[in-house]
């Protein structure tokens, strides 16, 4: 799957989320949301791009994605 | 002509006030027969209601009574002379005779009148054994006038422009019920009575043919007329309908309840049922006539089967097909995984076999990539709603709209869109209730004979979120909330954030009125006029749902609902318009790639073990490809095989050139549809589709309501729909033993807690249920919410407006949204082959004049439309129906290519496209519809 793609949902996920005042509850609920609607590829491939850097991610987007990496 | 067989009863019931105590009923005598009426009743209809039929010829009950024709005339003891039964009004011991001497005297003499300017040769009229004067004349034994030969007849001849039905005023009798119904059920006031006596004449418009008037061919005068004045041309040449069945139209979400007649193994005509409790006796120019598709020429009746899609099709047997299709789907999964193929499952067809797909997906084929096209409309409804309310659907009822006394609109064309729930909110509208509606263009509704919007609140493309806020800042600044609601239903938490966050300056109407356009004394006053209700009512539509922030503007909807306590009553709630006819119940049924039937997540071990045990499986617990997933999947090589029954992805979804890529990478494409589309272009595998004519099944419409769709006529090629999924589940390995869908409901029901309560029986009892339908409401819930939100307490979600990646700039300088016409619907697979085409036959660009004169482009110009996606050629239509800036179109032309130029941006939570916003330019070009490749548009970067 195009990277650019699944980097630009999550952080369209990640920017509704930051409405949360607690900045951990948003980053939990942004991973509870890609667990909940990606399939296990797409969250297997935003991993991996995470793991080489994590380019174009918001700090939200990655912090909700460090968090589902290590559930 | 109304449905044969249908017990008319001459006069509608007696309306109901809402959250009154009930009238006390009325006792009277009829005949000698005791009868006992709701107070308000008409004689009349009280009459019916005993079995004495009273005769009539101006009444009918869906008009309210208008006294005119005199035969309805009875005796009332103590009553002075003898009053019309239609428009007296029953009263507590009252002694009615409808029948005596004198009456039928009088009966007689009027019917003289009648048939002195009526033919008698009944033989070779079409509505022969089914006219109303033909029945009173014989009743009455009336076989000639001493009145005949003097009378002129009316003159100018049979008007047969319109290509359903015909005007034929030498068999009118001008009891005025075809005006009373284009004006008291359609809202249309089309028609009129011209001139007097003799000469006077049903003219539409300004006397111009049908076809030309301002007439929407709802039908609405055809049922009403007593004669074969207004008659289908179907009815022409055909002997009587031998048998009648009632069903469910398969157009939009409203699912009206139709009659279909049929004869010598054909469809004759198609009557709105008058019992229908979605559409009470109404219908739309589409539902009423447009179903010659389903017997067109181009249907496809046989399988078929191609190596390649550079080859023609081979006709095979139904048991090659179904064999072929499996062993590519399982060589499939064998070289690339489990998860490298899968399903779409349609929201035209039924519930079960929606429900089948999905099962064949999960059970047969080991995952979770199923999805339905309910992805690319309503899929931020489901979310949004559930998220804040607890339920993914409707809260209300159509009728619930009858006690709204505000009604908004928000990003939804009904008049165009779900026509016969527009009649009935225009009648509203008529009646009191305020009207705001919400869109970037002037829709119907801000200005329609007899009803203008209080506010037009003509937004920009691309701003609900910022315009939502907006109102909700004024709620909650000027006090305007139900405080005592909240407290009582809603979670404290989340009110306080929502109420904090909409109440800083930056979300008022000032402050982003430069973001909407609209003038922020108007949003103050929307708002205002919204909180003040008492009853305020919102609709909505794909306005709404097909944005990045689609889910977003779902949720700030609910949130101003909860605000100001409109919810969990008639006349109150929120209603999103769905689009096709099987939207909700796709839904419902599990068709999403992270839920089960009935809205549960497939993590969910509980909810899995279920099915597990029923199905003898083991189901994947994670979710699957949607369907903008499945495409990229696809181009990246791991995603090979789809199953699609009845969507032509590559139509309508966006980004056309994209989805054309996808499917072209794909190893097995196989589609189920009633014609080859433009999906079946990259197919290798085409399974010949079902109408709703040819199968048994139900519908679940926009207010949750379960309808039965029953077989007209056998399946043209053999199979229903859903006998095709039971054999390829079964090629697959899954056995599936289905003898009727009824035992598919069944299993629905054992599976489903909402639909626990529904059963073939209860619906043929009760002719329709709305879910939840289980122990506590075995006869369906009508309005959702009632005494606390289904998720326990109401969840305010705080709604930032985030705008589009999707900008205009200095190249593509104009923002196009797109939507339908009252005479297409959607792609245009059934619309485009039926006589429709004579309304609407190409699909149009619509550009402001100032837009329009700046590129030099006139009426019916071609232009170059040209996004950052791909550019096609439409020709333009110069109107002030969008504001400058502002391009529109519909997407019912394959040749048109709009989705060409649309993007793949999408809703942030759900993946539904954001078709309502591209950024494009426009320019006058000579030439032919779609782009250099005929007729299929280009991308930019080709």
């Amino acid at each position: 799957m195009r990277i650019e793609r699944l980097v630009a949902m999550a952080n369209d996920i990640a920017t509704f989320f930051e409405c949360e005042t607690d900045r951990a509850a948003g980053a939990r609920a942004v991973a509870a949301h890609l667990r909940r609607f990606w399939d296990p590829r797409m969250r297997r491939e935003i991993l991996a791009h995470l793991g080489r850097g994590g380019a174009g991610l918001s700090a939200l987007a990655r912090e909700a994605l460090s968090r589902l990496a290590s559930d | 002509m109304h449905a044969v067989g249908y017990h008319d009863l001459g006069t509608p019931a007696a309306p109901a006030a809402p959250a009154a105590p009930a009238a006390p009923a009325i006792r009277l005598s009829i005949d000698g027969t005791s009868v006992e009426v709701p107070s308000g009743t008409s004689v009349m209809r009280a009459a019916a209601l005993a079995g004495v039929s009273v005769p009539n010829l101006c009444a009918t009950d869906t008009l309210k009574s208008f006294g005119s024709c005199r035969l309805c005339l009875v005796e009332i003891e103590g009553h002075k002379g003898y009053p019309a039964s239609c428009t007296t009004g029953v009263a507590d011991g009252m002694r009615v005779r409808t029948h005596s001497a004198a009456l039928m005297q009088l009966r007689r003499s009027v019917l003289e009148l009648y048939v002195s300017d009526h033919p008698l040769a009944c033989e070779p009229c079409p509505a022969n054994g089914h006219c109303e004067l033909q029945t009173q004349a014989a009743a009455h034994g009336i076989t000639h006038s001493r009145y005949a030969g003097g009378a002129s007849r009316r003159g100018g001849g049979r008007d047969v422009s319109n290509p359903y039905f015909s005007f034929d005023p030498d068999l009118c009798i001008v009891c005025s019920r075809c005006v009373r119904a284009c004006e008291e059920v359609q809202g249309t006031f089309a028609l009129t009575i011209e001139d007097r006596g003799f000469s006077s004449r049903v003219a539409a418009g300004q006397s111009e043919p049908f076809l030309l008037s301002e007439c929407v061919s709802c039908g609405a005068c055809v049922e009403s007329c007593p004669t074969a004045a207004l008659h289908e041309k179907t009815l022409q040449a055909c002997a009587p309908p031998e048998r009648s069945v009632t069903t469910t139209c398969a157009y939009c979400g409203v699912g009206c309840s139709l009659v279909a007649e049929a004869g010598h193994g054909e469809l004759m005509r198609m009557v709105p049922d008058r019992t229908g409790q979605a559409n009470h006796g109404h219908a739309c120019v589409k539902g009423r006539f447009a179903w010659g598709y389903a017997t067109h020429p181009e249907r496809v009746t046989r399988p078929m089967l191609r190596k390649h899609t550079g080859e023609p099709w081979r006709e095979v047997s139904w048991d090659e097909a179904i064999a072929h299709a499996a062993e590519a789907l399982q060589r499939i999964q064998a070289c690339h995984g489990r998860g490298a193929v899968g399903g779409i499952t349609s929201s035209r067809c039924t519930n079960e076999e929606t429900f089948l797909v999905q099962k064949l997906v999960r059970a047969a084929l080991g995952n979770n990539n199923v999805d339905t096209c309910a992805r690319v409309c309503h899929s931020p409804s489901g979310y949004g709603l559930k998220q804040t309310l607890g339920e993914s659907a409707g809260t209300q009822t159509f009728d619930s709209v009858m006690q709204a006394d505000v009604i908004m609109v928000i990003g939804a064309n009904p008049t165009e869109a779900h026509p016969v729930f527009a009649a009935q909110l225009k009648r509203r509208i008529r009646g009191g209730a305020r009207l705001i509606v919400i869109d970037p263009r002037t829709i119907e509704l801000v200005h329609a004979p007899h009803l203008r919007a209080a506010w037009h609140l003509r937004l920009r493309p691309g701003t609900n979120v910022a315009l939502m806020n907006a109102l909700a800042h004024v709620i909650v600044t000027e006090g305007l909330t139900d405080e005592a609601y909240v407290a009582a239903h809603c979670e404290e938490d989340s009110y306080v954030r929502w109420r904090d966050f909409v109440s800083q300056p930056a979300q008022s109407p000032e402050a982003t009125a430069g973001l909407t356009a609209v003038p922020a004394a108007e949003v103050r006053a929307a708002a205002r006029l919204y909180a003040a209700g008492p009853n305020g009512t919102i609709c909505y539509g794909l306005g709404v749902t097909e944005h990045s922030q689609g889910s977003t503007t779902v949720m700030a909807i609910a949130n101003l609902a909860m605000a100001t306590g409109n919810l969990g009553r008639e006349g109150v709630g929120v209603c999103p318009l769905r689009g096709q006819n099987n939207v909700q119940g796709a839904c419902d049924m599990g068709s999403f790639p992270h839920e089960l039937s009935g809205y549960r997540h497939v993590s969910d071990p509980a909810v899995r073990a279920i099915f597990e045990s029923d199905w003898q499986v083991v189901l994947d617990p994670e979710p699957g490809l949607r369907i903008p997933n499945m495409f990229e999947a696809a181009l990246d090589g791991s995603f090979r095989g789809l199953y699609v029954q009845g969507e032509d992805l590559a139509q309508s979804d966006p980004n056309a050139r994209h989805v054309a890529a996808a499917l072209q990478a794909m190893d097995c494409v196989i589609v189920q549809d009633l014609f080859l589309n433009e999906t079946s272009r990259y197919a290798h595998v085409f399974l010949p589709g079902s109408s709703f004519l040819e199968k048994d099944g139900t519908f679940t419409n926009a207010e949750r309501r379960i309808s039965r769709v029953r077989k007209v006529i056998e399946p043209l090629a053999g199979l229903a729909d859903w006998e095709v999924t039971v054999r390829l589940a079964n090629a697959l390995g899954h056995p599936m033993r289905y003898a009727h869908p009824s035992e598919i409901m069944a299993e629905i029901a054992r599976l489903t807690p909402t639909f626990r309560g529904v059963s073939y029986d209860k619906l043929e009892r009760l002719g329709s249920l709305q879910w939840p339908c289980d122990e506590g409401a075995p006869e369906g819930t009508p309005t959702l919410h009632v005494g606390h939100p289904v998720r326990g307490r109401g969840r305010f979600g705080v709604t930032r407006f985030v705008a589009t990646n999707e900008r205009s700039s200095a190249r593509y300088p104009l923002l196009l949204t797109t939507g339908r016409v009252l005479t297409q619907y959607n792609v245009g697979t059934q619309t485009r082959r039926t006589a429709n085409l004579l309304w609407y036959d190409e699909d149009l660009l619509e550009i402001h004049p100032h837009d329009a004169e700046d590129r030099g482009v006139g009426e019916g110009d071609w232009v170059h439309l040209a996004s950052r996606t791909g550019e096609t050629r439409l020709r333009a239509t110069v109107t002030e129906r969008v504001a400058p800036g502002v391009v529109y179109t519909t997407f019912h032309f394959p040749e048109s290519a709009t989705n060409v130029v649309t993007t793949e941006n999408s809703d942030w939570a759900t993946n539904c496209p954001e078709y309502k916003v591209t950024a494009v330019q426009v320019t006058r070009v000579a030439g032919t519809a779609g782009g250099h490749d005929p007729g299929r548009g280009n991308p930019v970067h080709a």
